[in-house]
């Protein structure tokens, strides 16, 4: 009698899942003993002891739970810093922007050497009018007293608009067939990226003042945000190299036998598929970018690290850094995630795409 | 003119001095600009003021220091900071890390959902955050005289954790250490070096056995030997007035910076682990289950030392940037290195001599460490260029 087929059923799966051999059905019970303790205690703390508006906040520290009422109090504060109070609305609208224009890179459509840069400009260009005013009636507003989360989008954007252009550039550059450019690049390109991102923009906070003619000293905002391109531009050069490397050598051969001048291989040749090649890596950089925005707190900026330790620096909230840490460890983690999620889908993508 | 313009040859030299002389002259002016900066304010350049005491505090040290130190042992006093920090939170993230790795490549799901959780967790949220996180829950421990005293011997209070030590010498811990690492070191080279590669399996494991045992007793001897005369062997901490007493207390500060580390490394090693688990074909533990091996003597013999091989060289750019890392030990005032050279920065306004002793510090370091690893790796590789697992 021949065998049929027999489809797996929910019940198979489990079994094979979690109770394939006795050492799984003791790791499957361990485990799950221990994610559930885990997620009695979050929700413990997090929803059921914890106490969730402003007024109640005497109601802190009776439970164990968790105190959400300074949030509720301070989270103007949190995302927006010092920027004036009436004028926040702007800050929220210029933060959106930022979003939407990543999320907008998302789409397959843009990935285009002219619709990318134009979206990101005009992205930019919205965020930093809405944020410094001084056009169209609104309140001029100096980049001192932004802070909070529009703070850290602000570095986040210009790093990635000066810094993709560069690490393009410095990529050709370290490719380049002429051995000094090429090796002086590498060099260059070596020595930043074992240095600590931190050490970079300490460098350029305080001790480019020293070096630098007094015309071309600006703001330390902008320095450090130069700084960090650079650092950004270094990393993501090798990404772009390792990118155009995977290409097979008869990609720009055959370009050159058909007569393209160096631009033209570039441009349409080389680069586009050096970019498909290098894409999950290069949103993994966005990714880590974003997080280390988070350092600028440490040369002194009032980004929303700075203002989570402000949001519990008075007496009167002084006990509740864990609430506002989860906070913005929260505000962290949805847009890391939503991004590192994509790169992931992408990566799957193209290994299906490339199969 | 417009002949020597067309020929490739002239083009390209006249492009690379161009370049190379740009870069040349920008540092020139950077110079020369710092020149007249720094005589505008009065300031020697050079180093001479490493000479000078600091008058400054550090709240930890490895080595002797006091306020009328010279700076030099100031900055050593930081760079032995780092590498203690960075020396064991690197291996405490590699522990958790392959763990977490392996968790979520066992087959097993409820494994594979506590791994997936820990990783998403800490890899999405920024190392800072982490450390301030840790640190106020650090800080945040009751007062000594509240704190639980586990086992009459670990005290977790908001001043730090006290704990149980040795009344030995440092310099002889330091000594004994680096034996135990010279027998790991050569136990390593002895299994994959190609000199012992026709030496019998039973004559290397006695030889492996014999440089372990060896190391050991050599350790135990020369902390023996640097005990401090008239103490008992180990030193209990104890509850005197306020706070605690003697034993050996890690600062909430060092202790942050080690457990922020740990886990933000191990979050990212895990992935690295992951993946290099799967990267090995299917077809290799099919292998070993035909040939009757066990699920472990699959793992042990086959997966693992496979998946070693491919994730070396990312776990190498791992651990540099990890090392790098450890810089934000600043934001909760822990002396590194670059807290040490920033505070001498203020202090002294020797900026630029600084700047180049931590750059070149940083570089010094990370290069000899991806030295090293390259070396381990260039030994495991498969030689020849062919694609294989």
């Amino acid at each position: 009698m021949a065998k049929t087929y027999h489809r797996p059923t929910l019940l198979d799966h489990v079994r094979t899942r979690y109770f394939a051999t006795r050492l799984d059905t003791a790791m499957s019970v361990l485990f799950g003993a221990i994610t559930l303790w885990i997620l009695w205690s979050l929700l413990n703390w997090a929803v059921l002891d914890a106490v969730f508006s402003a007024a109640d906040k005497e109601l802190c520290g009776h439970d164990a739970g968790a105190c959400w009422s300074v949030i509720d109090a301070r989270w103007r504060l949190i995302l927006f810093g010092l920027y004036p109070f009436e004028e926040q609305w702007r800050s929220a609208i210029a933060c959106a922007a930022i979003v939407l224009v990543t999320a907008l890179s998302c789409v397959p459509w843009f990935w285009n050497a002219r619709r990318l840069p134009v979206l990101w400009l005009t992205g930019f260009a919205v965020f930093y009018v809405l944020m410094a005013g001084g056009y169209f009636g609104l309140k001029e507003i100096p980049p001192q007293s932004w802070g909070g989360l529009s703070l850290t989008i602000f570095v986040f954007a210009a790093v990635a608009i000066i810094g993709m252009p560069l690490s393009i550039v410095f990529a050709l550059l370290r490719r380049s067939e002429l051995p000094w450019i090429a090796r002086t690049m590498g060099l260059v390109i070596d020595t930043i990226r074992s240095l600590p991102l931190l050490s970079i923009m300490f460098t350029f906070a305080i001790v480019l003042p020293f070096v630098l003619p007094g015309w071309l000293i600006g703001d330390k905002l902008y320095r450090v945000i130069v700084g960090y391109a650079l650092f950004f531009a270094c990393y993501q050069a090798e990404i772009i190299r390792g990118g155009i490397q995977a290409l097979p050598a008869g990609q720009e051969e055959a370009a050159k036998a058909l007569g393209m001048s160096y631009w033209h291989r570039i441009s349409y040749i080389v680069l586009p598929q050096a970019f498909r090649n290098a894409l999950p890596p290069t949103i993994n950089q966005f990714v880590i970018t974003f997080k280390e925005t988070s350092l600028v707190v440490i040369i002194g900026f009032f980004d929303v690290m700075a203002s989570g330790n402000a949001a519990f620096g008075t007496a009167e909230w002084s006990f509740a850094h864990i609430e506002v840490y989860s906070f913005v460890a929260l505000i962290f983690f949805v847009f890391v995630f939503a991004l590192s999620r994509y790169g992931a889908y992408l990566e799957r993508r193209l290994a299906v795409a490339s199969r | 003119m417009t002949a020597l313009l067309r020929s490739k040859s002239v083009r390209d030299a006249g492009l690379q001095a161009g370049f190379t002389g740009g870069l040349f002259i920008m540092i020139v002016v950077f110079v020369l600009t710092a020149q007249t900066n720094l005589e505008a304010q009065g300031l020697t350049s050079g180093f001479g003021f490493l000479e000078r005491a600091t008058g400054w505090e550090i709240n930890f040290s490895l080595i002797d220091y006091s306020t009328s130190s010279p700076y030099w042992r100031a900055i050593l006093v930081g760079v032995l900071n780092s590498m203690f920090v960075g020396a064991i939170g690197l291996t405490v993230a590699t522990v958790l890390g392959v763990t977490a790795g392996v968790m979520r490549t066992s087959g097993n799901g409820m494994a594979e959902l506590l791994g997936t959780a820990f990783v998403e967790i800490f890899r999405n949220v920024p190392l800072l955050l982490q450390l301030f996180f840790w640190y106020a829950l650090l800080i945040g421990l009751p007062k000594p005289k509240q704190a639980p005293f586990v086992w009459d011997s670990i005290a977790l209070t908001g001043r730090g954790i006290f704990v149980p030590g040795l009344n030995v010498s440092g310099g002889s811990v330091f000594l004994a250490f680096l034996f135990l690492l010279a027998a790991f070191g050569l136990s390593l080279w002895l299994g994959a070096a190609r000199r012992f590669s026709r030496m019998g399996k039973a004559r290397k494991k006695t030889l492996r056995r014999s440089l372990w045992l060896g190391a050991i007793i050599l350790g135990i001897l020369s902390m023996w030997l640097g005990r401090l005369p008239d103490t008992p062997l180990v030193n209990m901490p104890y509850l005197k007035g306020l706070n605690y007493r003697e034993g050996i207390r890690i600062s909430p500060e060092l202790l942050a910076c080690i457990i922020a580390i740990s886990i933000y490394g191990a979050a990212y090693i895990a992935e690295i682990i992951r993946a290099g688990f799967n990267a090995i074909p299917g077809g290799q533990s099919e292998a070993g289950h035909a040939l009757g091996l066990t699920r472990w003597q699959i793992f042990s013999r086959i997966r693992l030392p496979l998946a070693i091989r491919v994730v070396l060289p990312t776990m190498i750019n791992q651990y540099v940037w990890l090392f790098k890392a450890t810089t934000i030990g600043i934001a909760i005032g822990f002396a590194d290195f670059f807290m040490v050279v920033s505070t001498s920065i203020n202090q002294s306004g020797q900026t630029l001599e600084l700047i180049g002793i931590l750059m070149g510090g940083y570089l010094l370091i990370n290069y000899t460490m991806a030295w090293v690893l390259n070396r381990v790796n260039d030994a495991i590789k498969l030689k020849g260029t062919q694609l294989r697992i």
